[in-house]
């Protein structure tokens, strides 16, 4: 490969973000091209690169991170430069950079502050938040304001998030810990040397929600002293209670401390495994009927064990942690509350499938999780809970922390690999499955963080116990992301079987509740009058929708639900990779017809919802991914369940 | 003697195509085994020698117990399988593909694109005259050829003959996301400011005349560009010892393009600068 780069040169500033990375170059070349000064002799004859750099592609979206988190944007100096140091195509980066929505190519301040405007927020007043904010700040301010899909804090809405690049003020702002203001953790350049170490951050981030725009505009612009974000727990209702299991250490356990982990029956799973051995993990697994979490519902048990069985190596474990899906929260609530518990259940799902490396793929708005499981493996290694010799067991395994940048479509399982590699997060399309060629091309088992957590009382408790609970079919706890019109929005675990009127007694259903957006974005609208369904997969796909993700969004009668179609469609539209016609053109005639009849009922609307039916069939049977493929579901079901235009 | 080695034999696949037993060799695709058959499915994406990205999504069959229809060009035939080219569900799916294709982008160059559309008989106006476009003015930034990318359709084809399929270079790539997703070299500079060394083998496999030579860009604007009225005559390169097949299209006695035979089993279709641009020596008559 022949690279062409322009002449655009790096500022110091830029270069030393990607040396903090990828450690110092090794040539002149590399550094100061074109500067004929500091090149040595020995440059002259270095034709340096080639395969050595080109294998670790995949530091590509950490490298456009250290850029952007120093920087606040990507120059074309920084973009290059990094390039020649990874030996990637130019054109290839910029199309990588250009595809993730918390990238800039253009110069922009080094504040951002991203307001989510997504369904749950939207119904508690997002709007009336970004015209605060705006009004408040006017030009001139330094701060850029970004109108934001899902934050994933749905149950605090209307939420925003502060990104400031460049090194935090204070010798404290690295100190943050678990609070709000902590300078994120997991430090680019041990991400380079393949550890999550907890290094000082050169960016600094505020969670603000629920937010005004008061609050809001404060934190943008003092991220470090903003508020300390209300600790995990507080988002599961049912902390503390008795019979939970996928939550009972959420509010009893410092996240913080490996020890008290311990003290609550960490890793006695793990020991398990090991006594179990691979094979008996993986039948453990199936026979307690754990399904995936993620929406899919897959068989995990028959997941594993088709990867374990590929004679191509190595295995990789890849835990998908980029919950995007509008309404969803359960996962940063785990990994906030209970960290340890995914790096416990990734050790055991990558010895189950013969991993020995675990890639932890997290979505970029998540800054507290990301400090707390950055934390989680560094104290896991040092006490020889991963690393070459896993509890002495003499089974090596470690955990990498990739950050995503702002892509609803890398939680789909192979955009996911794609990010990882440093291509664009566009989906593969399948088969060959991931099982067989899935990251880096090699056999892969994904999972999402619930799925991978509910190993854990799998193997403590034993399959049977296990399978007890929910059922039939659908065994198990489940977590449901409850949001929108309900007195005591959260995270709440029940067994699958209960009805979505139970779930909503719990969560304080309102008077006036017209309709349950089930399964988020993705997922469907059922009735107030629909409160029997039970929470299962079996009972919801009877019932003509989808448990999806498990979400579970209540809109009363005080939201107008025209709207929250245009918002969904406008997700989708906004979210869509572009790599296939249905889904790409198809989410834009979408959201214009669904503009054109927010006003309209009736004879007047049905030439429009004709259309969006015969669009939608098309983007659900000809698109390559379930983005494409799901988009409609929600608006379709809003016209035929609820009546939406009538 | 063959020219093309014909390695070692392939096993036979055998599934039902349309109701009729089929035999392909393992490897083959549905959309081979619709050829073979004598069947005539529209494909953008596809090109004869690229891997295709399967994007375009205007092939679209329908396999027995599959939720959602399948890429004939992509999807390998299967043991077993039952295929259904021409339901009502695969060809509602490609009507509306051609809808939304139509309605966004100029697919007046597009070979076949008229006739597909009447033949599923798609109405891409019927999403309004305020449907939008992709609305971009063509890019004239050297002499040599031409990137319209209000006739793109963004099949990758493109992308992945400047990369590792065909001519290494990587200069362009797709940059942006959904409808905003373009084609573009980096920084979005001019083409001169690229990596790009003017192979046109992007030109070559672009389907839909978004990229164009020059020449034929400027015929076309002039109103003078007649296909019907071209010779092509296939030659060899003189320019060096590859020795390239040269396919010239000439049109009163000019020559107004070069493209190149993608059967050859050397070169594929590929060219160099010289050899697909480097032609006005042949008819300089001074
Ligand atoms: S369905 Fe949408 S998101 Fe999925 S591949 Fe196609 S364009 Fe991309
Ligand atoms: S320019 Fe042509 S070849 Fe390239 S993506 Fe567009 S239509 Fe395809
Ligand atoms: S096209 Fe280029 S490589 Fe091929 S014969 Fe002509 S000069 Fe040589
Ligand atoms: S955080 Fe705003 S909708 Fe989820
Ligand atoms: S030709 Fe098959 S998807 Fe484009």
């Amino acid at each position: 490969m022949d690279l062409h780069f322009g002449d655009s040169k790096p500022t110091d500033e830029e270069r030393e973000a990607v040396d903090a990375l990828l450690g110092p170059p090794g040539s002149a070349w590399e550094t100061a091209f074109g500067d004929a000064a500091v090149r040595s002799d020995a440059d002259l004859r270095w034709a340096r690169g080639g395969r050595a750099a080109r294998e670790r592609r995949d530091l590509l979206l950490p490298g456009l991170h250290a850029v952007n988190d120093r920087v606040g944007w990507i120059s074309e100096g920084a973009l290059d430069y990094l390039c020649r140091r990874l030996t990637v195509p130019p054109a290839e980066a910029y199309g990588v950079a250009t595809f993730y929505s918390m990238f800039s190519v253009k110069p922009r301040p080094a504040t951002v502050l991203h307001v989510c405007t997504d369904v749950a927020c939207a119904a508690k007043g997002s709007a009336e938040l970004c015209a605060g904010v705006e009004g408040r700040l006017g030009p001139g301010s330094g701060v850029s304001v970004e109108r934001s899909p899902c934050l994933g804090l749905c149950e605090r809405a209307p939420a925003a998030l502060v990104v400031r690049a460049g090194a935090a003020s204070g010798p404290d702002a690295a100190a943050g810990g678990g609070s709000g203001a902590a300078v994120g953790g997991g430090s680019g350049a041990a991400v380079g040397a393949g550890h999550g170490s907890v290094a000082e951050k050169p960016y600094a981030t505020a969670v603000i929600a629920p937010a005004t725009p008061e609050a809001a505009v404060l934190a943008a612009s003092a991220p470090e002293a903003a508020e300390p974000e209300p600790a995990a727990s507080l988002a599961v209702p049912q902390a503390g209670q008795p019979g939970l299991t996928l939550l009972r250490r959420i509010g009893v356990v410092d996240p913080a401390s490996l020890d008290d982990y311990r003290s609550h029956g960490g890793y006695t799973a793990l020991r398990r495994a090991f006594e179990l051995g691979p094979a008996g993990v993986i039948r453990e697994v199936t026979d307690a009927g754990l399904v995936g979490r993620g929406g899919a519902a897959f068989p995990t048990g028959v997941k594993w064990k088709a990867t374990a069985s590929q004679p191509d190596h190595p295995h990789h474990l890849v835990c998908n942690a980029d919950e995007s899906e509008p309404g969803t929260f359960k996962d940063r609530v785990l990994m906030e509350g209970d960290p340890y518990s995914l790096i416990e259940a990734m050790t055991i799902a990558g010895y189950a499938v013969g991993a020995h490396k675990g890639y932890l793929y997290l979505r970029g708005e998540y800054p507290r999780a990301l400090q707390l499981l950055g934390n989680a493996i560094e104290q896991a290694r040092a006490r020889g809970l991963l690393g070459d010799d896993v509890l002495g067991q003499g089974y090596a395994f470690d955990i990498e922390i990739r950050r995503g940048a702002g892509a609803y479509i890398c939680g789909e399982e192979t955009a996911l690999f794609n990010s990882i590699e440093g291509y664009r997060g566009e989906p593969r399309s399948k088969p060959p499955f991931p099982v067989e060629k899935g990251l880096f091309g090699k056999p892969t088992a994904e999972n999402n963080v619930e799925t991978l957590v509910n190993v854990l009382p799998i193997l403590t408790m034993g399959a049977e116990a296990y399978a007890a609970i929910g059922t039939e079919k659908s065994t198990g706890p489940k977590l449901f992301c409850v949001s929108g019109s309900v007195e005591r929005p959260g995270i709440y675990e029940l067994p699958f079987g209960a009805t979505l009127g139970e779930l909503l007694g719990l969560a304080g259903k309102p008077e006036n509740l017209r309709a349950v957006l089930l399964g988020g974005a993705a997922g469907g609208f059922v009735r107030a009058d629909e409160m029997d369904i039970p929470l299962t997969f079996e009972g919801t796909r009877a019932a003509g929708t989808t448990l999806g993700s498990g979400v579970v969004l209540a809109i009363d009668d005080t939201v107008p639900l025209p709207r929250i179609l245009l918002r969904i469609a406008e997700f989708f539209r906004d979210e869509s990779c572009g790599q296939c016609v249905p889904c790409r053109v198809g989410t834009v005639r979408q959201e214009e017809a669904l503009h054109r009849i927010a006003e309209r009922t009736g004879a007047a609307a049905a030439g429009d919802i004709a259309l969006l039916r015969e669009v939608g069939r098309a983007m659900r049977d000809a698109s390559i991914c379930g983005l494409g493929q799901t988009a409609w579901n929600a608006v379709e079901s809003a016209i035929d369940r609820l009546g939406a235009y009538e | 003697m063959t020219a093309i080695p014909l390695g070692v034999p392939r096993r036979l696949v055998e599934f039902t195509l349309d109701g009729q037993e089929a035999r392909v060799p393992e490897g083959a695709t549905i959309l081979d085994a619709c050829r073979a058959a004598g069947k005539d499915i529209p494909t953008l994406c596809q090109g004869d020698t690229l891997t295709p990205k399967n994007a375009c999504r205007v092939c679209v069959v329908e396999v027995e117990g599959a939720r959602t229809l399948a890429p004939a060009c992509s999807r390998k035939a299967e043991a077993g399988m039952e295929v259904r080219t021409d339901t009502e569900r695969a060809r509602h799916s490609r009507k509306v593909v051609l809808e939304l294709l139509a309605s966004s982008v100029n697919l007046s160059t597009t070979p076949r694109a008229a006739e597909w559309i009447k033949e599923y008989e798609a109405k891409p106006d019927r999403f309004g005259p305020d449907a939008a476009r992709v609305d971009e003015e063509p890019r004239v930034d050297n002499d040599l050829y031409v990137r319209d990318y209000d006739k793109c359709i963004l099949c990758y084809k493109c992308v992945d003959a400047c990369g590792d399929q065909w001519q290494n270079t990587f200069a362009i790539s797709v940059v942006g996301r959904g409808f905003d997703a373009r084609i573009a070299v980096e920084h979005d500079a001019p083409l001169t400011d690229s990596a790009c060394v003017y192979c046109g083998n992007c030109v070559e496999v672009c389907p839909t005349g978004a990229l164009s030579f020059k020449s034929e860009f400027d015929m076309r604007a002039a109103g003078t560009w007649n296909e019907a009225e071209q010779t092509e005559t296939t030659t060899v390169c003189a320019y060096c010892g590859v020795g390239c097949n040269l396919t010239l299209h000439v049109q009163d006695n000019e020559i107004v393009k070069v493209t190149s035979p993608h059967d050859n089993p050397v070169t594929h279709g590929n060219l160099c600068i010289k050899g697909r641009f480097g032609y006005q020596h042949v008819q300089n008559r001074d």
